[in-house]
């Protein structure tokens, strides 16, 4: 038998002298409780996502009319920028499914414990440190061709630091997925999530080593010669493939594995045709390939037919595969609702709407890479972001939705969860698609000022920033009705619901 | 105080040390992959000239006068595996509980790493070049540099699983055999290093 002593007299003193909040701090900044720390990597991602929706917001209004409204100093604009693709991406789309990862995966595998909580904790710490140097250096005047050369220096290390925690974090994933599971859990028996944690973890192991590897060079380069690569000038050149495609596809893999995860549960059925759903989330995966030799291939018209063969074919491996294994997950889950007893929940409109977002988001990428529409350099890049990013996200609240009852013993209100994921979705289409719209229009990507193109322009920016702020409220309501059900909803049993 | 029944046991990890090694050897490996890929490129968009007889294109990346001391470059080469045996040596004592020939072993290796270091700034010093130099120069420093890390972190790791030896952790097996495959990784990663960067140049 175990005596398990609490301390009674310990804490009643601490809340007597009034350091109880600052105990419970102290114990939050120092747990090693996988909970603690994903829920850490989740409020953190979440809070980021709302400031860059609103940098979004400011941009749009000024793409409105680029030559009246001037709300940024025109020479801040590249900092700005800058600071809303990596919050887009590594403060927001990569860190919140970490965090969720983490503070689920091993309840899902039969683990006590995250491996190495400390890892994952030093990752969560370097990371929002490393959030933390990108935005005091871009606002500081550093970054990609900023003017304050201590700064741009800051902004590579803030950049490197980041890279580092969330490497850290999905080392902590994977090998706890390929070590701790549970006696008789093999790896094709792990739910789609935990498998789609496994592939994303490996994906991105295997792909950012190679951006902090570019980071090794650039940092060099702009404290010493500044001959190779551009000053700062050149740090876009060199990073900016970090921040798109391919290498977002890597951080939405586990969106897929949420979907995969919630559709059989809301069906109230065994997923049908298993080994297809792993197949597809693996396939995802793939983008890895892309990302790490920093290529996207695209088709080219010209040339050879042996040239044109050859185009086509790189194309489909780097760009055609991960939209094959989107469409494989979006299938099956419609596959679990036709053979199932569905029951519409928020959890699953909300995984459902994301992933459709992203497969918009992975089939942009897709005429993206075709050179003959000339979209390169256009904000459709943007567009295909922001899909990617904003149905992550969708996604993200589906996962906290349906695991809620595990991590806070508390269900969410199913009825508004449907209410805000429609508001997402409005959000997400009318932030992304008038940029796809734009981009076959020639409006440059990164800018705000120097574009005046023929058609409803101001049209097209009006509607994003109101996709823009509609997401906003989305991400304000769901935090709201979280809290809500934390101080008041039904408490329910720990187990997990899957 | 509260009374509670006895917790489950929890599923003892298999070989999490070796796993993590594995994953991080992996992604140190990407990095280097990643600046070797780098370094490529920008050798390949160097300028060429033709030679004086005409017969012979030559690449202008590394610049005239810098030599490479290749002594001290392919000492390196043969150490790194030495460095690995020695890994192995502790793995094949720990597998017998030796404990002495594996805290020996892993003594050795940490010693190794320190060789590797020394040639790696008698490199430096030999060549005489500076950081701002040039592109050649400053790509140089920052590939071997790198490289210098990791070793570094082998000595670390070396040195912990050296004390753990030596502090009687007789069940440390998933230590040293991660140990040795982190020595491996290295002899992978720099032999790809020694023949891009000391002799295709």
């Amino acid at each position: 038998m175990t005596i398990i002593d609490n301390h009674v007299g310990a804490a009643s003193h601490a809340q007597g002298n009034g350091s109880a909040f600052v105990v419970s701090v102290g114990q939050w900044i120092t747990s090693t409780d996988h909970k603690k720390i994903g829920r850490l990597f989740i409020g953190a991602s979440l809070l980021s996502a709302v400031l860059v929706a609103v940098l979004g917001v400011l941009f749009g209004l000024e793409r409105v009319s680029p030559a009246h409204m001037q709300i940024f100093h025109g020479d801040a604009t590249p900092q700005l920028f800058s600071l809303y693709q990596f919050g887009l991406v590594f403060a927001v789309l990569a860190p919140l499914f970490v965090g969720i990862a983490i503070a689920v995966v091993p309840l899902q595998i039969g683990s006590r414990t995250i491996a190495f909580p400390r890892v994952a904790q030093f990752g969560f710490w370097a990371w929002l440190f490393g959030s933390l140097m990108v935005d005091i250096s871009l606002i500081g005047n550093g970054g990609p061709g900023g003017g304050a050369t201590d700064l741009v220096d800051l902004y590579l290390l803030g950049v490197a630091l980041a890279a580092v925690g969330i490497l850290a974090a999905s080392l902590s994933i994977a090998t706890s997925i390929l070590t701790s599971r549970s006696s008789g859990l093999t790896l094709d028996q792990l739910s789609a999530f935990s498998w789609s944690a496994l592939t994303g973890s490996i994906a991105t192991l295997l792909s950012l080593p190679v951006m902090i590897g570019t980071i090794v060079y650039v940092y060099v380069d702009h404290t010493n010669a500044k001959l190779l690569f551009g000053g700062n000038k050149g740090i876009s050149t060199y990073l900016g493939w970090s921040l798109s495609q391919p290498m977002t596809f890597v951080f939405v893999v586990m969106a897929l594995g949420v979907l995969a995860e919630v559709a059989p549960v809301t069906a109230k059925i065994k997923q049908p045709m298993r080994p297809v759903v792993l197949t597809g989330i693996a396939l995802i995966s793939t983008a890895v390939l892309g990302a790490a030799t920093q290529s996207a291939h695209l088709i080219d018209w010209a040339g050879t037919n042996g040239d044109k063969v050859k185009s086509i074919l790189l194309h489909s491996i780097f760009n055609g595969v991960p939209l094959l294994g989107v469409l494989i997950v979006v299938l099956t889950s419609l596959l679990c609702l036709k053979m199932g007893t569905p029951r519409v929940t928020g959890a699953f409109v909300l995984a459902f709407l994301g992933a459709i977002m992203i497969l918009v988001g992975v089939a942009g990428n897709m005429i993206y890479t075709v050179k003959a529409t000339s979209l390169e350099g256009t904000v459709f890049s943007e567009g295909i972001v922001l899909y990617l990013v904003y149905g992550g996200l969708l996604s993200a609240l589906a996962a906290l939705t349906h695991w809620a009852p595990a991590l806070w013993g508390r269900v969410i209100n199913d009825t508004k969860v449907i209410g805000l994921a429609l508001i997402g979705l409005l959000g997400t289409v009318l932030a992304a698609f008038p940029l796809y719209i734009a981009g076959f229009s020639k409006q440059p990507a990164d800018t705000v000022v120097g574009f005046d193109y023929k058609g409803p322009m101001a049209l097209w920016n009006i509607l994003s920033t109101l996709g823009h702020g509609l997401f906003i409220i989305t991400v304000i309501g769901f935090v709201a009705l979280l809290v809500d059900a934390i101080r008041q909803g039904t408490p329910v049993s720990q187990e997990v619901p899957a | 105080m509260t009374i509670a029944l006895p917790a489950a046991p929890a599923p003892a990890p298999r070989r999490q040390i070796v796993v993590a090694t594995a994953l991080a050897s992996a992604s140190a490996f990407m990095i280097i992959m990643g600046m070797v890929a780098m370094w490529l490129k920008f050798r390949a968009g160097a300028p060429t000239r033709s030679s004086s007889d005409g017969l012979k294109v030559i690449k202008d990346w590394m610049p005239a006068g810098i030599t490479i001391p290749e002594v001290a470059a392919n000492v390196m080469l043969i150490t790194f595996p030495v460095g690995a045996l020695m890994a192995q040596w502790a793995v094949y004592s720990a597998k017998r509980d030796d404990a002495p020939h594996r805290s020996l072993a892993l003594a050795i290796s940490f010693v190794i790493g320190l060789a590797i270091v020394n040639a790696q700034i008698a490199v430096y010093s030999q060549m005489n070049i500076g950081l701002a130099d040039g592109k050649f120069q400053t790509m140089f420093y920052s590939i071997t540099g790198t490289m210098l890390l990791l070793v570094v972190g082998a000595m670390a790791f070396s040195l912990v699983a050296f004390f753990r030896s030596v502090g009687g952790r007789d069940n440390d097996q998933d230590v040293v055999n991660a140990h040795a495959f982190y020595w491996y990784f290295l002899t992978a990663a720099f032999a790809v290093v020694w023949f891009v960067v000391y002799v295709q140049k």
